[in-house]
């Protein structure tokens, strides 16, 4: 029986060709750098003003890492096991519960104190 | 218990490299873990800089300490890395001579961006001291000094493990041991961009915005 | 430099008078004199213990055993005996100074014989060492020893990783060990707090004993999550859904979960807190911007779900004991372990009742006030299944279910005052009393310690393959729950005349009758030890007449009980294929325990290693060296870790095989021995007749 060559060999895996794994680094690779130049430049060169910076920043930001967590680390919504997915969930939860309880409860008694 | 394919996240070596593909599974999703509370503890080290911006003790604020230019280039320099490293990975599982040359090339590239990346940190923090940014300076600049070489730490580890495992493969080739750890090393280096990203975003894109 | 000049700056800030008798011998006076002998005697007690270990060791020529089976062994039922004996050795320690404070507490109207700096570093060693090296790794332990049994696994999915947990942890209990010896210890409480542990307010080396001890453990628990959590995830048997896990592995897992991700926190606490002694840094000082409610927060953020860590296994043990000892299936499955994933989530979202009264506003507060008493619900589901489960049963008053009936009516008094606690307006009047106290003392007493008790009853037979003695079993349970009593229900009072916590002395006659009551409770509790101690030692000597090869005592539900016990070093000889809830008692009822497989397979084993011990010196050396400045300790000590973590990546040779026909041969004629060992029912199940081998329940009633 004959089989298939090459592109057969390694399709066992979830991840696809070896065409199409190449493909998903140099898109990672792409997608990544046209997320961080005009960031960049933004901020270099006052293209927004200061909180519309601060959202595209922070916008651009959870992109990229969104885009890197696709291209990269291979991590999909669908097919993934689905331990994986529930941890990263899971930690950005705590991330967001943590982070964002330390900043309320420091702001808030930051704003308690007089003084400078 | 998994599906027969064994998932787990970076790149599944598949059923040609049958024996490490069936023991990456536990391997990898561990350091998975792993990588999570390393996550959290980047988290809060960000959250503690944000709630300590304004405790500049009279001292130079962000404005006064940070570089656009050098910033932009050492991002650049990782996310290449993370590329390169990629590449490193591919070739591992899809050379069908299983030469070591194409690996240890990837990885020697990815090797030197890495170290590059540290090397032009140190010069920057070198420059902070300078400019009076001492970690003594002030909370604001204790959170920085905290942070940021928290981070040049873990990449210098990586880097160690990398010489490490080229070691290895140079003494054993590429065996399962090796590629598992290759597998584990891929996920921490691809997160090092990762906490970059919101490194970069929150204290030198914020900080001079 | 001279040769003397040399021994100084190797020994850095280590110097005579950190001995515990040199203030006492330098400057006599009554206080110096009576607390230098207290501290003393603790320290000769230390020291002797260690030499007499050392000598019966070399006397009996156990070293190479010892080396061999035990500190190299990766065998996580082996890892997890040697948790469960640091975690006693402690207990004893942190018992005995919680005696000292109590006696000082009962004639400390007005003065007393006990320093406050004494008092300081003796209420910062107990709280550590319960917490950290006495609760953590005793339910760290059990986890160890009953999960993988109970998933139908061979080892946790990381052995070697086991191994240096355990390493890291004893490295840290070594370390508070040695402020004994090398004083003095922390007074900044187990929580530790800036700026007073900020070098201004306690420049000595105490603070830097707490901050290098609990990084050693944290590091060891956080690497101890990881493990259970990938060994739940990927290492259960064939057909064992996670809603076929036994409760105590959801629990297991949830804890997992917890430690994983309330570690971070705390090494960040601690670590930020070594940059401003070390290294002058600004995080927790008064001054130059540094805020010392940063502290707080970050703390807190470990502290609570830290003390979820510190439950959640007591409840899975509870869940295992009360329905083995009731002879039924557990009441309410999904909810308990829905419960528990409640549980866990919720604990991350109540931390800053642990400072309701440092100045945040009133919504805020409001707000995780009300999620704390949200947490009550899910453990209030938790009681109700238990009793549900318990009504209706055959309850067998065993030792583990005395502890379990204690902590179910005794849990819930805590839990009551635990929502008195929730509500800010409240705590501002109870926040640092020994109301406070005796609420935490009542959730860890009779929840965790009780819990652990009750394991270490359940499951020393399959760990040993011979029961515990019954009479001194009970006598310790009974005095556990009556010293608890006495020594704790009085501190509410106590708390709410306004007495307050952490103080070495007070003024107010009203408090000396609870004081003294508190006393009487104490030594119940000692004697209570002593009664475990004296159970041990009958236990052993008697060991022939309580032998269970068979494996199963209790007529047990999971599978841990369809091994030999002791159990084997590969624990099933054919894994397990589950098809229900309670596998084993399944199988008991529908007569398919005890087959033969059809087919033994080579069986892969990891091959023992000396990494873990080796990373436990070098921790210890790296952390001792830290705290008295011995730079090249501490340097030599970190690049010996960092070195055997290198070396292991060489290694190559890390399994044995074990051939199926050595399997074959000691599975079957363990079948062998099975088969004509008689079945028991439970009323004999105290009694030398009780050789393992169950007449389950269902079956017992028909006859």
């Amino acid at each position: 029986m004959t089989a298939p060559v090459e592109a057969e060999d390694e399709t066992g895996t979830p991840d696809g060709t070896p065409r199409q794994e190449l493909r998903s680094y140099l898109w990672g690779y792409g997608l990544s750098l046209l997320l961080t130049l005009p960031v960049f430049g933004a901020v270099a060169w006052d293209w927004l003003p200061r909180a519309a910076l601060w959202w595209a920043i922070g916008a651009a930001a959870l992109a990229q890492v969104a885009v890197q967590f696709r291209f990269f680390l291979h991590i999909r919504l669908k097919g993934q096991a689905r331990e994986d997915l529930q941890l990263i969930l899971f930690t950005a939860l705590i991330l967001g519960m943590m982070g964002g309880g330390t900043i309320w409860i420091l702001h808030n008694l930051d704003g308690r104190m007089g003084g400078p | 218990m998994n599906t027969e394919t064994g998932r787990h996240p970076g790149l599944n070596l598949g059923s040609g490299h049958a024996e490490a593909h069936g023991e990456a599974e536990a391997l990898v999703f561990g350091f998975w873990v792993f990588m999570m509370s390393d996550l959290v503890t980047f988290g809060l080290l960000l959250a503690t800089y944000v709630t300590m911006l304004d405790n500049l003790a009279s001292g130079p604020g962000p404005k006064d300490l940070f570089e656009l230019k050098p910033v932009f280039i050492e991002t650049l320099v990782l996310l290449t890395s993370s590329l390169t490293y990629g590449m490193a990975i591919l070739s591992l599982k899809h050379d069908p001579g299983r030469r070591l040359r194409p690996v240890l090339a990837w990885l020697g590239l990815t090797l030197m961006l890495g170290l590059a990346f540290v090397a032009m940190e140190a010069k920057d923090l070198h420059a902070l001291l300078a400019k009076g940014g001492a970690p003594q300076r002030s909370g604001f600049l204790s959170a920085f000094w905290a942070l940021v070489p928290l981070h040049a730490l873990h990449v210098s580890a990586a880097a160690l493990w990398l010489v490490a495992i080229a070691a290895q493969i140079w003494r054993f080739g590429l065996d399962t041991p090796v590629k598992t750890a290759l597998l584990r090393l891929g996920v921490l280096w691809h997160f090092l961009d990762v906490v970059w990203i919101a490194i970069v975003s929150v204290v030198f894109l914020g900080g001079l915005a | 430099m001279t040769l003397a000049g040399l021994l100084d700056a190797a020994l850095g800030r280590l110097d005579w008078n950190a001995l515990p008798f040199w203030e006492m011998v330098t400057h006599p006076n009554a206080s110096s004199i009576i607390n230098g002998l207290i501290a003393s005697g603790a320290a000769g007690i230390m020291v002797l213990g260690t030499l007499v270990t050392i000598w019966a060791l070399t006397r009996h020529r156990l070293w190479g055993m010892l080396w061999r089976d035990w500190l190299t062994s990766l065998d996580h039922k082996k890892i997890g005996i040697m948790y469960v004996m640091l975690a006693f050795v402690m207990l004893a320690r942190a018992l005995a100074e919680a005696s000292v404070m109590r006696t000082q507490q009962a004639v400390g109207l007005g003065g007393g014989f006990l320093s406050p700096e004494h008092f300081g570093q003796l209420f910062s060693t107990h709280g550590t060492i319960m917490i950290f090296f006495m609760a953590m790794p005793f339910l760290t332990g059990v986890i160890n020893f009953v999960m993988p049994l109970q998933i139908g696994a061979r080892d946790v999915a990381f052995p070697l990783l086991n191994s240096v947990s355990l390493a890291l942890t004893a490295a840290g209990a070594a370390l508070v060990m040695a402020s004994l010896l090398f004083t003095p210890f922390s007074t900044g409480g187990w929580s530790g707090y800036p700026p007073f542990t900020e070098t201004g307010y306690s420049p000595d080396v105490g603070p830097d004993y707490w901050i290098w001890a609990v990084t050693l453990s944290s590091l060891g628990t956080t690497l101890a999550g990881m493990n259970f959590a990938v060994t739940i995830y990927k290492k259960r048997a064939p057909g064992m859904t996670m809603f076929r896990m036994p409760l105590f592995c959801w629990t297991a897992l949830c804890v997992s979960i917890l430690m994983i991700f309330a570690m971070p926190p705390l090494t960040l606490a601690t670590s930020m807190l070594a940059l401003d002694r070390y290294l002058g840094f600004h995080f927790f000082t008064n001054t130059g911007g540094g805020d010392p409610m940063l502290y707080a927060n970050m703390f807190w953020l470990f502290g609570h779900p830290e003390v979820y860590i510190l439950i959640l296994p007591a409840f899975g043990v509870y869940s295992e004991v009360i329905s083995t000892l009731s002879g039924k299936k557990l009441y309410g499955y999904t909810s308990l372990a829905l419960a528990t994933i409640c549980i866990a989530v919720l604990s991350f979202t109540v931390w800053v009742h642990h400072f309701f009264t440092m100045g945040q506003s009133a919504s805020l507060n409001a707000v995780f006030g009300i999620a704390t008493m949200l947490i009550g619900i899910p453990t209030g589901v938790k009681v109700y299944d238990w009793m549900l489960t318990l009504y209706r049963g055959r309850v067998r008053l065993g030792v583990p279910m005395i502890y379990a009936a204690g902590f179910l009516m005794l849990f819930v008094i805590g839990g009551a005052t635990g929502i008195v606690l929730a509500n800010p307006s409240l705590d501002y009047v109870t926040h640092n009393t020994l109301f406070l106290v005796a609420h935490f003392h009542n959730m860890l007493i009779p929840g965790l310690l009780f819990g652990m008790l009750a394991a270490y009853a359940f499951w020393f037979p399959k760990a040993f393959g011979f029961r515990l003695e019954e009479k001194w079993g009970r006598r310790a349970a009974v005095s556990w729950i009556a010293g608890f009593i006495l020594a704790f229900f009085p501190l509410y009072g106590l708390g709410l005349l306004g007495m307050p916590r952490r103080t070495v002395a007070f003024f107010e006659p009203a408090y000396l009758p609870f004081t003294l009551i508190a006393l009487v409770g104490a030594g119940l509790v000692l004697f209570a030890f002593g009664c475990l101690v004296a159970q041990l030692v009958v236990s052993i000597r008697e060991r022939d007449d309580r032998r269970v090869p068979v494996g199963d005592p209790w007529d047990g539900r999971s599978l841990e009980w369809s091994i030999p016990a002791p159990a084997p070093e590969w624990n099933f000889a054919v894994l397990p294929q589950v098809e229900t809830r309670d596998p084993f008692t399944e199988a008991k009822e529908q007569g398919r325990a005890y087959r033969s497989p059809e087919d033994y397979e080579d069986i892969e084993m990891p091959r023992n290693s000396a990494i873990g011990p080796i990373v436990g010196v070098a921790g210890f050396a790296c952390a001792f060296g830290l705290v008295w400045y011995m730079w090249w300790l501490a340097i030599s000590g970190a690049l010996l870790s960092l070195g055997a973590m290198l070396a292991r990546g060489f290694a190559r040779d890390t399994v044995r095989i074990i051939p199926a026909a050595e399997v074959r041969e000691a599975h079957e004629s363990w079948l062998a021995m099975v088969r004509a060992t008689p079945r028991i029912p439970r009323h004999e199940e105290n009694t030398p007749a009780n050789l393992g081998h169950a007449i389950p329940a269902s079956q017992e009633e028909q006859s």
